[in-house]
């Protein structure tokens, strides 16, 4: 195991050398970080190539190793589920900015319950991932749902191994609406989990929840419906059980006020509105505001720009909400801040 | 003739050296990875004293860690590789080596060869589709109802992942290197030993626990330890099956984690925080430190071993 690590270690140094080099040809330009927008990155990255010749290398690694990346500026785009507080990017030099929104979806397994038949509420949900509801017809599920036929199955819980920011938006959810949950799990890209077994990655929860009777997990939206995993209903705060879909991640995102965000810090979750999915969120990207290298950075700023033109249609295709023009605009005029090193705007 | 000697001397001069510096570059190599580890978990030592290695707690969101899981897990789960892969391995050499006809030994002997082959993940693969489900309909059930009495082995699985599943799979990738150890340590008995034993007439049992365990004790162990070594830090296959949780429980069945699983699911969200890091790289230290004292035990056991025989 040692061995291994150090294996790991010093092979990611040398891919990051080797990533410094083909900085002078400019036309690769190195990402890493969220897997949650791993899917739509990479259709418009392969595109985008089609299109200029320029090379989009995104590693999906996971928030936390992007945001870390960034910072050891081995990378030159980091991106993350998570958005970083406005202090935090002013002491590391950064600016954040949002790409696409989307869902996180909880998905079961339960015998006889077929997708979007179930539904759930916050109270119901926190519940469940905290282990105090442990069988499918509990009364207090079984009260919601007096159509369904719930078996008497125990709750097998499944939820991310790995640090993610999947996770965080979850658990962003769930401190929201649970102050049991606040107190006692708490909001992070991991946590200390009460119960249930930990698969890495949203394949690896969507595989445990597919294999496993009785399971309950929580994947990305495109996930769920890649491995047809059976979704839920979930209550939101306006009292309505809605269906997670790209209509109701909109509905959810209709509602921030982006201009009013300082750094577009925004946590789309637990948001008011008739039709909205209680667990929606933003996705980042992670660039320095003084950039060494602003034929790289420019690059960047026109495959992003490209994306807010250009994207929507890929994006909702993958079932991800493209951000609102008025939104891009606000990006837009944030990238004007961005400078070289002697002070001169990158993007004008 | 002086010329062609000196330029002998020379080149083997020039060989020693080569020698005597990849030899150095080893001890250089551990020390450095022993003191870079060191050097790098300070934080959480620092934060955490000795408590570390017992404490239950782990809570990234409160930066309170505890090792007590990832140890138990670690050990408890080679400890079972070790307990099923031995008998096995024991029997299917003194197989190959003395029952089966050469042209049956040979193609076996290949066959196990090639389990070892086999890549980490294939292994992990088969023990979460595959394995764990059927421990959690046929194994584990039975297991648990027979062993009522004994509270580690009570306990909810789910879906037949946990540190038990994660032993079971471990035993099948150390079975290979167990076998072909044994195979060559029971091939190695002087013939004669074995002729003459046979000549008297005892069973090919008799020859197998007076002569063969006796003379090969020394290479069985060594095997042994040899395959521990491999099954405590296998990662991969572990990480698919084990369950992840850090939630410490004495129940084998359940879900748990290894330090090597805890460090490939951590590693990426550690790598931002300066404890979080220190705390991956003190489980390092300390699986680093678990495979020394192995080593430092199997060296102690095999000279006792070898001044008795």
């Amino acid at each position: 195991m040692k061995n291994t690590l150090y294996l790991i270690i010093s092979f990611c140094l040398l891919l990051t050398a080797c990533k410094k080099d083909k900085h002078n040809s400019s036309q690769t330009i190195n990402g890493a970080g969220a897997s949650f927008p791993f899917p739509v990155y990479s259709r418009w990255a392969y595109d985008y190539h089609q299109k200029t010749g320029v090379k989009i290398n995104y590693q999906s690694v996971g928030s936390g190793a992007g945001i870390a990346q960034i910072k050891k500026k081995t990378v030159d785009f980091g991106a993350s589920d998570k958005p970083l507080k406005q202090a935090e990017l002013e002491k590391s030099g950064l600016i954040q900015f949002p790409t696409v929104m989307g869902g996180v979806v909880p998905v079961i397994n339960v015998s006889g319950i077929k997708a979007g038949e179930l539904k759930l509420d916050s109270t119901i949900l926190a519940n469940i991932f905290m282990g105090k509801i442990k069988f499918w017809d509990d009364q207090e599920i079984a009260k919601i749902n007096p159509e369904l036929s719930l078996p008497h199955q125990e709750i097998n819980v499944v939820r991310r191994s790995d640090g993610s920011g999947t996770t965080w938006i979850f658990t962003n959810y769930l401190s929201k609406v649970s102050s049991a949950w606040k107190e006692k799990v708490g909001n992070g890209k991991a946590v200390k989990w009460p119960v249930g077994i930990g698969g890495k990655g949203n394949e690896g929860v969507a595989a445990n929840v597919k294999k496993i009777e009785g399971a309950v997990g929580y994947v990305e939206y495109a996930y769920a419906l890649q491995a047809k995993l059976n979704y839920i209903q979930l209550r939101n705060q306006d009292g309505n059980y809605v269906k997670p879909e790209v209509v109701s991640f909109q509905a959810a995102a209709a509602n921030a006020k982006w201009s009013e965000a300082p750094g577009f810090y925004m946590v789309l979750t637990n948001q008011p509105g008739a039709k909205s999915w209680p667990i929606t969120g933003a996705t980042f990207i992670l660039l320095y505001q003084k950039q060494s290298n602003p034929e790289v950075a420019k690059n960047i700023l026109n495959f992003f720009n490209w994306t807010y033109t250009n994207g929507d249609e890929a994006a909702l295709k993958l079932h991800y909400v493209p951000m609102p023009d008025s939104v891009v605009k606000l990006i837009r005029k944030k990238w004007k801040t961005i400078e070289d090193l002697k002070g001169n705007k990158i993007w004008n | 003739m002086n010329r062609r000697l000196e330029k002998h001397r020379i080149f083997d001069n020039v060989f020693k050296y080569i020698t005597i510096f990849c030899a150095l570059l080893i001890l250089v190599i551990v020390l450095a990875i022993s003191i870079e580890l060191f050097l790098n978990s300070l934080p959480a030592i620092k934060e955490f004293g000795f408590s570390f290695l017992w404490s239950t707690d782990w809570n990234p969101v409160k930066e309170k860690f505890g090792a007590a899981s990832s140890i138990y897990g670690t050990l408890v789960a080679t400890f079972i590789a070790i307990i099923i892969a031995v008998p096995f391995s024991l029997v299917i050499a003194l197989f190959l080596t003395e029952i089966a006809h050469p042209s049956i030994a040979t193609p076996v002997g290949y066959a196990i060869e090639l389990l070892a082959a086999i890549p980490s993940i294939i292994y992990g693969m088969w023990g979460v589709f595959i394995l764990a489900p059927f421990m959690a309909e046929h194994i584990i059930p039975p297991l648990q109802s027979l062993f009522f009495f004994l509270p580690i082995f009570q306990g909810k699985v789910i879906g037949g992942q946990g540190i038990f599943t994660a032993g079971v799979v471990l035993a099948v990738m150390i079975l290979p290197y167990l076998t072909s150890i044994m195979r060559d340590v029971f091939n190695m008995v002087s013939p004669q030993l074995k002729e003459s034993a046979y000549g008297v007439g005892t069973t090919t049992w008799e020859v197998t626990r007076d002569i063969l365990i006796p003379q090969g004790i020394s290479g069985i162990i060594g095997g042994v330890f040899l395959s521990l070594g491999r099954a405590i830090g296998e990662t991969m296959a572990v990480t698919f099956i084990i369950g992840n949780s850090h939630r410490f429980s004495f129940e084998i069945f359940r879900e748990g984690n290894t330090i090597s699983s805890t460090l490939a699911n951590e590693f990426a969200e550690g790598a931002d925080n300066p404890l979080f890091f220190g705390v991956l790289m003190e489980l390092g230290l300390i699986l680093f430190a678990i495979t020394v004292i192995m080593q430092l035990l199997s060296h102690f056991w095999l000279k006792r071993y070898g001044v008795k025989t």
